[in-house]
This record gives structure tokens, C-alpha cells and sequence, in this order.
């Protein structure tokens, strides 16, 4: 028990302090890791042989982390997306592969093994690049787009790439090795006995197909049909945790299920991700999942920068840092070239290229599997997760680069087009009752893209079947929104029925995301002060306008005339408004509004009592209202000269 | 549509009566005193349908259809209104913006309005010693209408100048509204009754000082 609460808190101790420095230094969140990694495991040796074990269990996040992808994929968006996705990068995986299975041909090595190098190479880092486009802003770009599209097809590439190497194995060294959570699809022949369960062990081959088939299926149906019901019924309990619990059962349950029938769980997980895309229960699922998926890849770094054996480096730096430059420059000229036949522009082709350039985490993944399955020999395979290891440290080098030399370069109207960004920016809905629902509406009407979110899964259910997008969670969860994308969100719409977690939402939104416009609905005139303190941009209280409706309908009924109607009521409104404006200034949050001093002076000043204060609006209304139009005096035409 | 001619000739021997709409629009009409007795003159003759825009449309979003569909089911349309900088009141031009659309009131398909009459009636502050060259508004009102005679042409209408009341802020006071709401109400029944020598109207700068003339006796 001490020896296992010592080891987390080191580990946790390394990537609390290395992550937020490497952040900080501008290397992002990967490369805090692996760097937490070298310091605790190589430099310090605080760590030593138990990586290997946590390795393995760590690479669970790599199943969660497909199970994420396959989140994100609408069928639409894969739709459009399809020319790049399949042309740039399956050509980019494909031509990858071939040139550094070549090139490590031609240095000799056996053809199974320089094919898995190859594969493990024209992988890139998704973690790095997405993040890094991020953080400088660029993946609204063209460029940006494009590198999303090969990153997005060598994430899919991974799962046939786990299934085959271990086809791959090395017959030499085919005997010992473990297993791994990453797949259990083993190397056929004498290493397949030591499994402990699998439902297809000793069957003939079609009773394997169909056991296999049938293990399928039931993720794509059971996904499809029976997931919805369970997480409403879930949901409906309102417990938070269970939610999670049965998020993490569901990814968990799945990885058995491949295991046993021999699959990799990636495959699976992947599956039941994309099954779940298009379901109201996306985003909250996202953010259950998001946060052990973040920590579990976080551990595999840290093992992978703990693996490291700078022997190796220290004894052979030439041959490792000349393989790393390869590698980059090989990576490098497939993406140019694919970029200028892709017809990017130059600005465009070059992020792809200084971006892309590098190996990625699935290297290590892949270098670890292909260990395990005897495909490569354990010497190899330290070097190469060096130069793998290297290349990604080199990136943010590549992208310092970028930003020098190739947006210097181009002109300012240049730049501009690069940055072309053809949305308008999307709106998060918080909130869908009888308020947020109307928001929702106008918006959609108007063209805006919406996301709408509620905590009763009744009413998500409801919206759901008269065909308006909507998510289950509760709004006020910080992973939620942002699983919701709130950090690409032009505004956040808050109207959900709870005024103190508006005011917490307002308070954490406003702090978090500066950016990003927030609109509120408001209870009262204390609750909209509450707001404007916390740092809304505007807050409407929710009675005002179909109140002041109301009044407009009555005055007309009584025969006002409705132009006149229409007067009063704007300069009603006005007068309004401004008297808020002065009372908000003396307002004291602190206080209650009723034992506010100055506020009751204020409010007394503008008239001692309500019936005063009316008498107030009415002068004060007739003024404004009376103004436009007023005919010129009876006799001005006299000094005009006639 | 038909031919307005051949139109004319049929009422004339059937003595049909024109259906006329007048399009007031004042937006402080609970201050008026000129086109407030004028438009309720006007709403109690039969065969006439006074529309009050700012009434109908107090927040501008006028409705096209309803309001071509009204062109269609009549034959004299009225601007009634007071002269503001020379011109319209805003919703009048509002009205003209979205309901005159090209296919309707004008263009290859556009004849809706073809045969119609068309004029203004208004009030003015100034006197009309004023609006003529040597005036301080140095045009006549004929000539700041332009736009709108130049909309009727373009329309397929028939222009009429306007029929005017000038000094309006004191007119009251002076006694002279009696005597202009009486030439409104016979103005409006010729119309109906097609009793107006339409030839001669059209080339007068108003309609105002000869009327009785132009108003033939059945
Ligand atoms: C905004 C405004 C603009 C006006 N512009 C003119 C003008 O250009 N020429 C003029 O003779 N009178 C002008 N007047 C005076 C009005 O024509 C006059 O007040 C109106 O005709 C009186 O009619 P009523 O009693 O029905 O309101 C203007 C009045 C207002 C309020």
C-alpha cells in the first residue's frame, strides 16, 4: 500500500510540476509528460522496472482515447470531409510507410520488421498538433483543417495497424511476452494458450467468424438501441457519478467483449464511439470520459519518458539524432508534396508540413505492442522510441519555425485569406425549458448553429424527436461546456431555471473563456445586478418584455392609438433602463437590496413612494414619448420670410 | 388586367363606382388638427377605405401581400398625409419600398397597378405664397412631388396633382378647415362617382382652386 501510494504521488508530483511549465514554455501538454517522465525515471531513477506494468495498464487511455474519436465523427462530418480524409491522409499514411520501410530495407533489416517501422512512422502526434493548432488559433485554417483530416485518418489507420502486427512476428523471438489491454488479438501460433479467458479458444474457424460477427453486432446494436434507454434511465435518476460510472462500465464492457473474442478493444470502442455520435448523451459521455482518458495518456508518457535509456542516445547520438532528421524530413516532403496536390497555398502546405512532421504518441503504442507481440527486438525498439520521442520534442521547434519564417514571409492580405474562417461561430444553449427553447428557435432559424444542453433527459427526449439537436447534462459542469466546444463558441446562452447556477455558470465562464459572450436569462432586478457583477454582457430579466407586451396589448385595447402604444413603450422602456443604470451603480451586492442605504435614498429621491415613482414614469414617459413630431408653433412660418 | 380604357368605357355606361383607398399616415395623429378631420371625413363617405399605416404597421413591418392585394381592390389610391421636409412621412416610404416590387407594380409582368389614379393629398405648414419660385421653398408642390408623379408613371397610373391645404398650423384658428373638408368630401365622391374631368386635372399644378370646375354634373 505504501510502496503504491508513494509511486502515484511521484508520478502525479512529476506531472503536476512538469505539464504547466511545459505549457508555459509554449512545448504543450504531451511533452510535459514525457519530459516528467525522463526526470523521474533516466535522470533521477525514482522509478525503475514497474513502468512496464503501468505502461500497460495506461495504454487503457488509448482505448478510451478512440472511443473519443469515434465521438466526435458524425457521419456528416466524415462525409465532408471525405476527399481529405481518405486522399491526403491515406496517401500520406500509405506513401509514408513505403519510404521509411525503404529506407530501413535498404539498411538491412528484415522486411517485416522495416514494415512495422514504417507504420509506426507515418503516424503523427494528434495530441501535440491538435493541441498546439489550438492554442495559436490555426486549426480554423485551411491548413488546419487538412492536418485535422490526416490526423483524423491515422487515428483510424491505428485499428487495422494493431490487428496486423502482430501477423508481423518475428519467429525468432516469438515465445514469452505479455499481453496488453491495448488488443488481445495475438500472435498466432504457441503464444495464444497462456490467455486466461476468450470466448473462441478451440473453436473451428466459422464458429470463430461468427462469434466474432456476432460481438460486432451487438456493440453496433446494442449501441444503437439499447445504450439511449439505459443512460435516460440513468440520467433520470440525477446522480451524477452513477452517470460516470456507467459511461466507464459501457468503454470498459466493450474492451472485455473484444478481448474475449479475440479483437483489438480500440476497434471496439472506436465503433461504439461513432454508434454514439449522433445521441443526446455525446457531450456528457465526452466529458465523463475526457478526464481519465486525459490522466491515463498522461501515465502512458510518463512511462514512455521513464522508459527512455539515454544510453543508448549517449552512446550512439549520431546514429539517433541522423535517424530522427530522416524520419522528419521524410514526413515532411510526403506532406509538402501531397499539400501542393491538394492545391493548399503555400502558408497552408507549410503548417501541414512543420506540423505533421513528427512521430506520434501511437508510435509508442505501437512500439510497445509490436514488442509484446515479438515483432521487434527489444534494442531496436528502445532506439526507435527514442527517435520517436526526439521527433516530438523537435515540434514545437517546427512550429517556432512556422510562425518565423512562413507567415513573416506572406504579406498581411495573404494571411488574411489563410485565416479565412467561414463560420459565423456557434451558440451553446444552456437551458431548453419554455425560455431557452424560444432562444433556440430564433437562432436555428436564423442560421446559427446551436448546442443545446438540459438536465432533464425528458425534455432532451422531447426535443430529440421533433428534430432539435440537444445533449443530456447538466449545463453547469464545467467539462460539459466543454465538451460542448465552448472554447470555440462565439456566446453562451444561460436559461436555465436556477438563479444561483446562472450566477456560478456566469462566474466560471467569465473567468475561464474571456472571450465568449454570455447572455443570461435574469429573475429580477437583484438577480441582474448579481449578473452584471459577476461579468454577463447582457442579461435579460425574464418577465420584463412579455410584461411590458401585455401592457402594449391593453393600451391598444382601450384604444390607444398603437403608433402611440409603440411610443410609449419604447420610451417606457428607456426610462426604465436608465433608472436601473443609476441604481446599479449604488447597489451593493452585499447588501439586500431592501437594507441598501443609498439605495433607498436613490429609490426616494426618484420618488418617495411607488405612487410617486409612477407619477415620475408618467411625467417622464409623456416628455419622451411626446417629443417626435411635435408640429412646428402655430405661427413660425411668420419669421421664415413668406 | 384589363384593358383600362375598354375598363372605363363599361363603368361609364354601367355608371359603376371607383373604389378608392387612402393610405393616411400621420404618426402623431392624437395632435393633428388638419388630417385627423380629414381622414374621419373621409372614412364616413361609403365606397372609401381609409387605412391608417402608422395604426396598422407601429412597428414598420408592413405585410406586402396584404397590402398589394388592397391595390388590387381598387382603382384611386390616396397618400394622405401631412408634408414632412417635403415629402412623405417615413412609413409611406417604408410602403413604397416593399410593396411596390418589381412583377407587381412595375417591370414586363408588373401592370397591377395599370389605369389606376393616383394622388396626394396633404397638408403643408407653409403658405402657398411659399412654395413657388419666388417663395422661400422655391418649388411648387407639384414640383417636390416629383417622385411620386415620377412612381405613378412608372406604375402604369394616372397622376393627379395634389390636392393640398397650405398654412395648416393655423387653419383652425383661421375658420379655414370648414371649407377644405367640404372640397375633400366633393373631391372624393367624384372620384367615386367618376364626375372628375380627369384630362384637365392632370395638367393643373393643384387641385385645390379649381375644383368645382372640374367636377362635371351627371
Ligand atoms: C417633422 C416635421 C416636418 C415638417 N416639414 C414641413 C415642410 O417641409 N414643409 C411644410 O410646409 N411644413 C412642414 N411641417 C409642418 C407640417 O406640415 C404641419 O404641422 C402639418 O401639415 C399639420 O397637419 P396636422 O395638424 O394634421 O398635423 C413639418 C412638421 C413636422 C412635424
Amino acid at each position: 500500500m505504501g510502496g503504491l501510494l508513494f509511486q502515484a504521488f511521484i508520478y502525479l508530483c512529476a506531472a503536476v510540476i512538469a505539464v504547466p511549465i511545459a505549457k508555459r514554455l509554449g512545448l504543450g501538454s504531451v511533452l510535459g509528460y514525457l519530459l516528467a517522465g525522463i526526470f523521474i525515471g533516466p535522470v533521477i531513477g525514482l522509478v525503475g522496472s514497474e513502468t512496464q506494468t503501468i505502461q500497460h495498464f495506461a495504454e487503457f487511455g488509448v482505448v478510451m482515447m478512440l472511443f473519443l474519436v469515434g465521438l466526435e465523427l458524425q457521419p456528416g462530418m466524415l462525409w465532408e470531409m471525405r476527399n481529405r480524409l481518405i486522399g491526403l491522409g491515406g496517401l500520406q499514411v500509405a506513401l509514408t510507410t513505403a519510404l521509411i520501410t525503404a529506407a530501413a530495407l535498404m539498411m538491412g533489416l528484415y522486411w517485416s520488421v522495416a514494415l512495422t517501422i514504417g507504420l509506426i512512422f507515418s503516424l503523427s502526434s494528434t495530441a501535440i498538433v491538435l493541441q498546439t493548432l489550438n492554442e495559436k488559433g490555426l486549426s480554423k485554417t485551411e491548413g488546419g483543417r487538412a492536418g485535422f483530416s490526416v490526423l483524423l485518418f491515422q487515428d483510424i489507420a491505428v485499428i487495422p495497424m494493431l490487428a496486423l502486427i502482430p501477423l508481423l512476428a518475428l519467429p525468432e523471438l516469438v515465445g514469452g511476452g505479455g499481453d496488453s489491454l491495448v488488443t488481445a488479438a495475438e500472435s498466432h501460433g504457441d503464444a495464444g494458450h497462456h490467455h486466461k479467458m476468450s470466448l473462441v479458444d478451440g473453436l473451428p474457424g466459422w464458429a470463430h467468424a461468427l462469434v466474432v460477427l456476432g460481438a460486432i453486432a451487438s456493440v453496433l446494436l446494442g449501441g444503437h438501441f439499447l445504450s439511449r434507454p439505459m443512460f435516460r434511465f440513468i440520467a433520470e435518476s440525477r446522480l451524477r457519478e452513477i452517470f460516470t460510472a456507467s459511461a466507464l462500465m459501457l468503454v470498459i464492457g466493450i474492451a472485455l467483449l473484444m478481448t474475449l473474442v479475440d479483437l483489438s478493444p480500440a476497434l471496439g470502442t472506436f465503433l461504439a464511439g461513432v454508434v454514439l455520435a449522433n445521441s443526446e448523451f455525446r457531450h456528457e459521455l465526452e466529458s465523463d470520459i475526457e478526464p481519465f482518458k486525459g490522466l491515463l495518456l498522461g501515465l502512458f508518457f510518463i512511462t514512455v519518458g521513464a522508459g527512455i535509456d539515454f544510453n543508448i542516445l549517449f552512446n550512439d547520438a549520431f546514429t539517433i539524432l541522423s535517424l530522427t532528421v530522416g524520419v522528419i524530413v521524410i514526413k515532411g516532403l510526403v506532406l509538402y508534396g501531397l499539400a501542393r496536390a491538394f492545391r493548399l497555398t503555400t502558408t497552408d502546405g507549410w503548417l501541414v508540413t512543420l506540423g505533421l512532421a513528427q512521430a506520434g504518441e501511437f508510435g509508442f503504442v505501437l512500439l510497445s505492442f509490436s514488442l509484446q507481440n515479438q515483432v521487434l527486438p527489444a534494442e531496436l525498439a528502445s532506439t526507435l522510441s527514442l527517435v520517436v520521442a526526439l521527433s516530438m520534442l523537435l515540434t514545437p521547434v517546427l512550429f517556432i519555425l512556422y510562425d518565423k519564417l512562413i507567415l513573416n514571409r506572406q504579406p498581411e492580405s495573404d494571411e488574411r485569406q489563410a485565416d479565412n474562417i467561414d463560420e459565423t461561430g456557434s451558440v451553446i444553449i444552456a437551458g431548453n425549458g419554455r425560455f431557452g427553447q424560444i432562444v433556440n428557435r430564433l437562432l436555428v432559424a436564423s442560421g446559427i448553429q446551436t448546442t443545446v444542453l438540459d438536465h432533464q433527459a425528458d425534455i432532451i427526449n422531447m426535443l430529440s424527436k421533433v428534430g432539435v439537436k440537444s445533449y443530456y447534462g447538466d449545463a453547469s459542469r464545467p467539462e460539459l461546456l466543454h465538451a460542448a466546444g465552448i472554447e470555440s463558441a462565439k456566446a453562451v446562452v444561460i436559461a436555465i431555471d436556477d438563479r444561483s447556477r446562472t450566477l456560478e455558470m456566469v462566474e466560471h465562464i467569465r473567468r475561464h473563456y474571456p472571450e465568449v459572450k454570455i447572455l443570461a436569462r435574469a429573475f429580477d432586478v437583484n438577480h441582474l445586478y448579481l449578473l452584471n457583477k459577476a461579468g454577463v454582457d447582457i442579461a435579460v430579466r425574464e418577465l420584463f418584455d412579455s410584461s411590458l407586451e401585455l401592457g402594449k396589448a391593453t393600451l391598444k385595447a382601450v384604444g390607444v392609438h398603437p403608433f402611440k402604444v409603440e411610443k410609449m413603450s419604447t420610451a417606457f422602456r428607456k426610462h426604465d433602463e436608465s433608472g436601473m443604470n443609476t441604481l446599479y451603480e449604488l447597489w451593493d451586492e452585499n447588501t439586500e437590496m431592501a437594507s441598501n442605504k443609498a439605495y433607498l435614498a436613490r429609490a426616494r429621491e426618484l420618488g418617495e413612494t411607488l405612487k410617486e415613482m409612477m407619477e415620475t414614469d408618467r411625467m417622464q414617459l409623456h416628455d419622451r414619448s411626446e417629443r417626435g413630431w411635435t408640429p412646428p408653433p402655430k405661427h413660425y412660418t411668420k419669421d421664415m420670410g413668406e | 388586367m384589363s384593358d383600362p380604357e375598354k375598363d372605363e368605357k363599361r363603368s361609364m355606361t354601367q355608371k359603376a363606382v371607383k373604389r378608392i383607398l387612402i393610405l393616411l399616415a400621420h404618426p402623431s395623429l392624437e395632435r393633428s388638427e388638419v388630417n385627423r378631420p380629414l381622414a374621419e371625413a373621409a372614412a364616413a363617405i361609403e365606397g372609401i377605405t381609409l387605412i391608417d399605416l402608422y395604426a396598422e404597421y407601429p412597428d414598420f413591418q408592413i405585410d406586402i401581400d396584404r397590402e398589394q392585394q388592397r391595390l388590387l381592390e381598387h382603382d384611386v389610391i390616396i397618400f394622405q398625409h401631412p408634408l414632412y421636409w417635403y415629402s412623405t412621412p417615413a412609413i409611406l416610404k417604408e410602403w413604397q419600398d416593399l410593396v411596390l416590387e418589381h412583377d407587381f407594380a412595375y417591370g414586363s409582368k408588373g401592370t397591377a397597378l395599370h389605369g389606376k389614379l393616383f394622388l396626394n393629398a396633404l397638408s403643408a405648414g407653409g403658405a402657398e405664397a411659399a412654395y413657388r419660385a419666388e417663395g422661400y421653398n422655391h418649388f411648387t408642390i407639384r414640383e417636390l412631388l416629383q417622385p411620386m408623379e415620377q412612381m405613378a408613371s412608372l406604375c402604369g397610373m394616372r397622376y393627379l396633382p395634389p390636392f393640398a391645404l397650405f398654412g395648416a398650423r393655423t387653419a383652425v384658428d383661421e375658420g379655414r378647415i370648414g371649407h377644405h373638408i367640404d372640397a375633400w368630401i366633393a373631391l372624393l365622391e367624384a372620384l367615386r362617382d367618376q364626375k372628375l374631368d380627369i384630362e384637365t386635372a392632370q395638367k393643373l399644378a393643384g387641385l385645390n382652386s379649381d375644383l368645382n370646375r372640374l367636377i362635371k354634373e351627371a
